[in-house]
């Protein structure tokens, strides 16, 4: 069996670049950012070879890949790289792609849909209500919460950048 | 200041919101409430899935600030980041202030690229001072303590932009922490990742985890009694994680339920009853 060698893709190593990955190519490839990595410490994500991925534009090992959600943006690699590459950037690029692709977890679409509905990313429990009452918080927080022309325009931003329709596309 | 509630403080750890309010009062910080603001929203999850709805959302959030004529404070690493950085490019980027206020428009509102970001920390070191946190300490504020400092990952990173403290050898919170007569002890690895953030611990919790039983290890190889944090997601990992990990059982405090134990603040206002790892110091 042969092997078949990836054909590197120019136009997409150029689409991360526009859509914010503006330092990618000066990558020179030493693994500073590997070694920085906490997730990498514990998984096999390797940051360097996702960048190099993105360099190539090896596309398909990219937008459909694990490693891309193992990032906490934690910027260790950003901070240390000796190119200046804004490694969080072009991952954020990257996330950005995949999700327009349909590559959005469950629980990811989750917390996406509850911000989107409800202003928040987490709910306002009977419990909670009790708790801000007894230390003499306001029951519900003063925050779109109280103020459902605030959540209306939270929504309607969502409809208006198509972000709605992009959480209904994901979780394939 | 306009004070920015965000998400997990009020619906999780209230206690970290009475306690903020407390100890500014006390300091002589005025707040003022953001009546209709949003989640920042949340960095690690929106930002990753479209950056336009990010920074759209967040600079509505700015926009509250601006009718009021006020800046922002948050106690949050994540609001910081999405509110510092959202704001930091409108007021630089004429291109992406016209981008986004397009989007604005459909609401009926505008950012003007004026309104200031601030975290907790840096404001209370750089505003409040040191002497004046020092002053308020009571003698009965409880005994001294061994704390392991978490400073996250948004408050001062990305420092180019953030230009707050130096990212990999930061004093900033330590000082406030030794300036309450608490001890910041060094750890193995200080200054990693929590583990939760980026949507981590939303679609891998097992990955976060492991991520925070690294930091525990070292923390309590260090003899820390206590972990001291500067963000509510931060504290919930640390918190929660503890009993899911089903060990360690560090107690976790947000700097502002420190400061409220420390300026002999009822404790019953700190809200320490919700946190998974008990507290009793």
């Amino acid at each position: 069996m042969t092997t078949v060698a990836k054909r590197p893709d120019a136009v997409f190593a150029k689409k991360v670049v526009d859509a914010g990955g503006k330092t990618l190519n000066l990558c020179f490839q030493c693994g500073t950012c590997t070694g920085s990595c906490p997730s990498g410490r514990q998984t096999a994500f390797r940051t360097r070879k996702l960048v190099r991925r993105a360099q190539l534009g090896l596309k398909d090992d990219i937008m459909g890949s694990d490693d891309l959600w193992l990032c906490t943006t934690c910027y260790t690699c950003y901070e240390r790289c000796p190119r200046g590459v804004e490694i969080v950037d072009v991952i954020m690029a990257l996330r950005n792609m995949a999700v327009r692709e349909g590559h959005m977890a469950p629980q990811h679409k989750k917390v996406a849909e509850l911000i989107s509905k409800t202003g928040h990313m987490v709910n306002l429990r009977d419990e909670d209500k009790a708790l801000r009452k007894k230390l003499g918080l306001a029951e519900v927080p003063p925050t779109v919460l109280q103020h459902p022309e605030a959540l209306d325009a939270v929504k309607k931003i969502c409809s208006v950048t198509g972000f709605d329709k992009l959480i209904e596309g994901g979780a394939k | 200041m306009g004070f920015f509630l965000g998400c997990i403080m009020p619906m999780r750890y209230p206690g970290i919101e009475s306690s903020t309010r407390e100890v500014l009062k006390s300091l002589g910080v005025e707040l003022v409430e953001l009546k209709g603001a949003s989640c920042c929203p949340a960095p690690g999850v929106t930002r990753s899935f479209d950056q336009t709805t990010w920074q759209a959302i967040a600079a509505r959030n700015l926009t509250i600030a601006q009718g009021l004529g006020v800046n922002i404070l948050t106690i949050c690493n994540g609001c910081f980041d999405s509110l510092f950085e959202t704001a930091h490019q409108l007021n630089h980027d004429p291109e992406k202030l016209k981008k986004i206020n397009k989007i604005l428009k459909e609401i009926g509102a505008e950012y003007k690229g004026q309104t200031e970001v601030r975290h907790f920390v840096e404001y209370l070191h750089n505003e409040v001072g040191l002497d004046a946190i020092k002053a308020k300490v009571k003698e009965n504020g409880g005994k001294p303590l061994k704390a392991a400092v978490h400073y996250g990952c948004h408050f001062l990173k990305p420092s180019n932009v953030k230009k707050i403290d130096n990212p990999e050898r930061p004093v900033i919170f330590d000082e406030i922490v030794e300036a309450l007569g608490v001890e910041s002890v060094e750890y193995k690895d200080k200054g990693t990742c929590c583990g939760a953030g980026g949507g981590v611990r939303a679609r891998t919790p097992d990955v976060a985890l492991k991520m925070t039983k690294e930091n525990l290890t070292n923390m309590k190889a260090a003899g820390v009694e206590v972990i001291i944090d500067c963000c509510p997601f931060c504290h919930l990992q640390y918190d929660v994680g503890q009993a899911e990990l089903k060990e360690f059982g560090i107690p976790v405090l947000h700097l502002s339920q420190l400061m409220g134990l420390r300026f002999g603040l009822d404790k019953e206002k700190l809200g320490l009853e919700v946190h998974k790892t008990p507290v009793k110091l």
